[in-house]
């Protein structure tokens, strides 16, 4: 961090992750200097989190298995999609205040800057205490690991789900915040999408119908955050019927949603005038 | 009359932001959705879990979704702007003003809590009806027992809230405390998981907290689960964490009062 001071900004990197590392350091420093409020906010953080989870364990004290699936193989659901929701929420979730950015001006004063506009929008007030999701899902993940067969093949597919995970709330996040471009106060709207995906994905497919396991594979790809892959992770064919091969798709699945997105951001931005505020 | 006055301009205020609403009630009911499905599962594979039958939990899902904004379960309301006002020393001017001060925020959260019911209360259970089978009160009684708990629901709500905010009369910033209650209400309140389903002492010690005061019990009056003299007990158990919960407000301002120092004197 020293060093980051000491050099000459011309020799700085422009690189727009550079730029997202810098700002994210200034805003961990501003927020270590309140360390009362930090710490209870990042233990309010784990207990509701953890107290989210408690809501499924306590399910299983009526039942033995929930659309046919016990309460390890559910926690390896919870954690793969809790731990990807973590990441993109750490390190974008600033996107969903993009409507207020808007009606305070501040989106103006951004697009003056020679950084990204997204980069400077997801890195505002990055926060360490959105770490207490990604601890809590992690720990949820690796108690259900057990429950997993292991192979080589299965550790792979195991860390390219984790980052399709990611990727794919990131898309979620950045995709459904554009709708703010248009209705400034509708915020709450990207909220159905990330954090009900979140919610969804918690369950096994299999307590939803057909129709809605189909829409959430071709139309609005959320299943590909954690069902098909750990329908590999767990050796079992597709209650669905549908064809294993999709259970290799999510990082394409991913790469489609980001890609969107990004599109989307672009048309938004475009479109954007400002409030004159 | 001045309290009246109160809570419509809070309605007023409130009802400005339409498209917030829709997206509200968009959202809510996407929850109740997801909701509905996994508790049909759940009911599935033990079809009277909790003493719940599967139209049962599904009514309680879609009623959930309902108060969840109506009672403010996450915290927000009128105690919002009182934890704003302390932090910025505002609240000084509310102290001067020949009103009590409780009473004034209390007419402004109903305010805000009518406008929630009538939206973001009815457009979700409206979507719920359409789209999955519902219980419906069963007797005027229960649907009578149910309209006089929810403006209860809101009184016990509005008063933890209020002790909430009346931490940054100490703390300055009561984010961190919001955040905690928060999460306690949405858990204790039968909010994640009907309480019926809280196994042995769990159960019982959320069955008896305040919380449970602002979802599980108006939704088992409304399931018919509440009658005769148990429903005026729950009732009863409504108005009276209401009563104590007031008081305290009362006794935390008062000892704010007497703490308080303002920029200037």
């Amino acid at each position: 961090m020293a060093e980051t001071s000491t050099t000459p900004a011309s020799a700085r990197s422009w690189h727009p992750v550079a730029r997202y590392g810098d700002m994210a350091r200034l805003w961990v420093r501003a927020e270590l200097s309140y360390p009362a409020s930090f710490a209870m906010l990042v233990v309010g953080s784990m207990l509701i989190n953890a107290l989210d989870f408690a809501g499924i364990a306590i399910m299983f004290s009526s039942i033995d298995s929930l659309g046919g699936f016990g309460l390890r193989e559910i926690a390896l659901l919870y954690g793969a999609t809790g731990v990807g929701i973590g990441i993109a929420d750490t390190l974008i979730g600033s996107v969903e205040r993009i409507g207020e950015f808007i009606r305070t001006g501040r989106l103006d004063q951004m697009l003056t800057k020679p950084v990204p506009l997204l980069v400077q929008v997801c890195s505002d007030r990055f926060t360490l205490r959105r770490l207490g999701r990604i601890t809590q899902a992690g720990v949820v993940m690796a108690w259900a690991l057990p429950v997993v067969d292991w192979t080589p093949s299965r550790v792979l597919v195991a860390v390219l789900m984790v980052l399709s995970s990611s990727a794919l709330f990131f898309g979620l996040f950045v995709l459904f915040s554009c709708v703010q471009f248009w209705t400034s106060d509708a915020s709450e709207f990207a909220n159905a999408f990330t954090y009900g995906g979140n919610t969804l994905t918690q369950y096994p497919l299999t307590v939803f119908p057909r129709e809605l396991a189909i829409a959430l594979t071709v139309v609005l790809p959320i299943a590909f955050v954690n069902w098909y892959p750990c329908l590999y992770l767990l050796g079992r064919s597709d209650p669905f019927g549908f064809p294993a091969w999709l259970q290799f798709c999510s990082p394409l699945a991913a790469s489609v949603v980001v890609a969107a997105a990004l599109l989307v951001w672009r048309t938004g931005v475009r479109r954007y005038t400002s409030t004159g505020s | 009359m001045l309290h009246v006055a109160v809570a419509s301009r809070a309605f007023r205020r409130y009802s400005t932001y339409r498209a917030a609403t829709v997206a509200g009630v968009f959202t809510n009911s996407v929850f109740g959705v997801i909701y509905s499905f996994a508790y049909l599962a759940l009911w599935k594979a033990n079809p009277d879990a909790g003493g719940y039958d599967a139209v049962d939990a599904v009514t309680f899902v879609w009623l959930g979704q309902a108060l969840l904004m109506t009672v403010a379960l996450w915290g927000g309301g009128a105690t919002d702007d009182l934890a704003e006002r302390i932090r910025t020393g505002d609240v000084a001017i509310d102290l001067y003003r020949p009103v009590d001060l409780v009473g004034w925020y209390l007419a402004s959260d109903l305010g805000r809590a009518a406008y929630h019911f009538l939206t973001r209360g009815l457009a979700p259970t409206v979507v719920g009806l359409l789209l999955f089978d519902i219980a419906l009160p069963d007797s005027p009684v229960a649907a009578l027992g149910f309209a006089l708990s929810i403006p209860l629901a809101v009184v016990v709500s509005f008063a933890i809230r209020f002790l909430v905010a009346s931490t940054a009369f100490w703390l300055l910033d009561a984010s961190g405390p919001r955040i905690l209650t928060g999460a306690l209400a949405i858990f204790l309140s039968g909010m994640s998981l009907p309480l019926v389903l809280f196994p042995g002492w769990l159960g019982t010690l959320a069955e008896a907290l305040p919380f449970s005061a602002m979802i599980q019990v108006p939704n088992d009056i409304w399931l018919g689960r509440h009658t005769g003299l148990d429903l005026v007990g729950a009732l009863a158990f409504q108005a009276g964490w209401a009563i104590v919960l007031l008081l305290a407000c009362r006794l935390v301002l008062a000892l704010a009062t007497r703490k308080l120092v303002v920029q200037g004197g």
